[in-house]
């Protein structure tokens, strides 16, 4: 058992190696600054996220590259999902400024542990063996419990560290028992040499292989998120710090679609009629539950969270058709969702300040009195999120339906279509409060206003429009990843 | 009686639903849970250790050092998140933390 070390080709891995090396610098460089002058960190770590996309379209590959024998990969799918993770991050670190300020956590460390969990999540989508996926996925949960303790006098906040940290943790132990039976049934943690082993062993192990795939499965959905495995998700997105929140709320789903893709469909595309089955179980119940749920809620943060459980059986919804138009729907669906999710919880963070935490459905109640612009900017979330043309949130339900209708599932479909028709009520009450109600009175509603988060969250907002206008521009990269 | 891979592979899933009747059926103490969660990631090593050897391949081996050193890191990342936990209930029971429901 003699192996001779080969030196693998680095540059496919250059945005990563980017990454990780200014990470280090911000993490040093933040010991040096005083408290007054944090925004340089802040500063820094935007350009090592503009460095790290200029290296991705740098080194983006006319067709598959494979590296540190085969373990890494660079495809279409790898570089238009890096480059959105890090453009996410970025809207991400700009709107959270000044709420970190207001609540006494505007530290370094803030944005050391964003972008570790960033590049965990660039390891996740462009891993090509078990090993490398379960190192990228550590890599981000782990700094995200980190950052939702953050702020450490917070009760809520530390309670819901500690729910997340452990369903965290045994869904990855799920995930890895998966993996493990897997290994012994084809001897290989390369996803290449997977498919084509289990395309050799799928008869001698029926048994085996559907056991396996089911621990798969079960990590998977509790990662993303999706009904009986979303305990977790109320509670951490409303006890964690809303910053906190609208990361974990965006980037993270992207990195949880890659995983999804590369494990069942590059690897275990094979077994696409098993997991279909299982996924489509997962996705009626976390469209039913996630969608009537919300409806009782009072709570803003937790009513996004049950609608983020329903768009995640929307996202299953076109990974299960097991076509590639499936699978470009539900990469679409996953892109503006998080594009859309980050319009809601901006908006949420502007109106915070110093001694008082927006958080309720109440404490939006006559925004449209007092600021018209940012009623506006969240009304057009609401109703991309509802899928209200001409916002994006239609067209991305509107191909996610194609792609089911074309593999003959006409009844899921109209499930699909039903539950979307009750989540319209919580999004629409939420325009109500905000246009139809009276302000409450002891609120005084001095919105502190930065140019330049008002400037990105309005490109932001009106990006959901212009986009649901004309979708093929993003669809069609969708497309390309996938043929 | 000669130990075939079998008799390993059921210990490995003896411990791990152990591990996970530990996180579930538990009521009392989170140290308790942080206990189960590495005994869960251990039946997993064995796992990986017991095909490797039955399969001869060393990257399970290889896989098992990784597993060691995440649940070392989470390990200090979850004892941490209990300090500050303890620190703001004044308590380690599973059954305190209710602050959210619905």
């Amino acid at each position: 058992m003699t192996a001779e070390f080969i030196q693998p080709d680095l540059m496919p891995a250059l945005p990563e190696m980017v990454m990780l090396g200014m990470t280090c610098l911000v993490l040093v460089v933040d010991l040096f600054l005083p408290q007054e002058k944090r925004g340089f960190t802040l500063l820094l770590t935007i350009v090592t996220l503009l460095l790290t996309i200029g290296a991705v379209v740098l080194v983006a590959p006319v067709t598959e590259v494979s590296s540190f024998g085969g373990s890494f990969v660079l495809d279409q799918l790898a570089v238009v999902l890096k480059i959105v993770v890090c453009a996410i991050t970025v809207v991400v670190f700009v709107y959270s400024r000044d709420y970190l300020a207001d609540h006494s956590i505007y530290k370094g460390e803030y944005y050391v542990l964003g972008l570790f969990a960033t590049l965990g999540m660039m390891v996740m989508i462009s891993a090509h063996s078990f090993l490398l996926v379960y190192l990228g996925l550590e890599l981000l949960s782990l700094s995200l419990y980190s950052m939702i303790a953050f702020n450490r006098n917070s009760l809520r906040a530390s309670e819901s560290a500690m729910k997340y940290f452990v369903l965290g943790a045994m869904a990855s132990g799920l995930l890895l028992y998966g993996i493990s039976i897997f290994y012994g049934i084809t001897g290989t943690l390369d996803i290449t040499q997977l498919t084509v082993a289990i395309n050799a062993e799928s008869w001698n192990h029926p048994v085996a292989l559907g056991f396996a795939l089911t621990f798969i499965v079960v990590g998977l959905s509790f990662k993303l998120g999706a009904v009986p495995f979303h305990m977790w998700l109320p509670d951490v997105y409303q006890g964690a710090p809303t910053s906190v929140t609208l990361f974990i709320g965006t980037a993270p789903k992207i990195a949880g679609f890659a995983m999804a893709i590369r494990l069942l469909v590059d690897g275990l595309g094979d077994l696409s009629v098993d997991w279909s089955q299982m996924l489509m179980v997962l996705a009626i119940a976390s469209m039913a539950l996630g969608n009537v749920v919300a409806i009782s809620q009072t709570n803003f943060k937790r009513m996004l969270a049950y609608s983020t459980i329903s768009h995640v059986g929307f996202i299953l919804l076109g990974i299960l058709s097991a076509t590639a138009n499936g699978y470009a729907s539900a990469m679409f669906y996953t892109i503006t969702y998080t594009i859309t999710s980050s319009v809601a919880f901006g908006v949420l963070l502007v109106l915070n300040r110093k001694g008082f935490e927006a958080e309720n459905i109440s404490d939006l109640s006559g925004l449209n009195n007092s600021n018209p612009w940012y009623a506006a900017l969240l009304a057009i979330a609401m109703f991309s999120m509802a899928g209200v043309p001409p916002t994006v949130g239609f067209y991305a339900k509107l191909t996610v339906l194609q792609a089911v209708v074309q593999v003959d599932m006409v009844w899921l479909a109209i499930v699909a279509v039903l539950f979307s028709v009750i989540g319209l009520f919580y999004y629409l009450r939420i325009i109500k409060v905000m246009y139809f109600d009276e302000p409450i009175a002891d609120q005084t509603t001095t919105i502190k206003e930065a140019l330049d988060v008002k400037i990105l969250l309005s490109a932001n907002s009106l990006g959901l429009v212009f986009l649901g206008i004309f979708p093929s521009l993003l669809m069609a990269y969708c497309i390309l990843a996938f043929s | 009686m000669t130990l075939t891979l079998s008799h390993y592979l059921i210990l490995a899933a003896v411990l791990f639903s152990i591990s996970i009747a530990g996180i579930v059926i538990n009521r009392k103490n989170i140290i308790i849970l942080l206990m189960s969660i590495e005994l869960m990631l251990l039946a997993v090593n064995l796992n990986f250790i017991a095909f490797s050897h039955y399969l001869d391949d060393i990257a399970g081996q290889v896989f098992v050092f990784f597993i060691l050193t995440v649940a070392a890191a989470e390990a200090a990342i979850g004892l941490a998140i209990l300090v500050v936990l303890f620190r703001n209930k004044g308590s380690i029971s599973v059954e305190d933390i209710n602050e959210m429901k619905g």
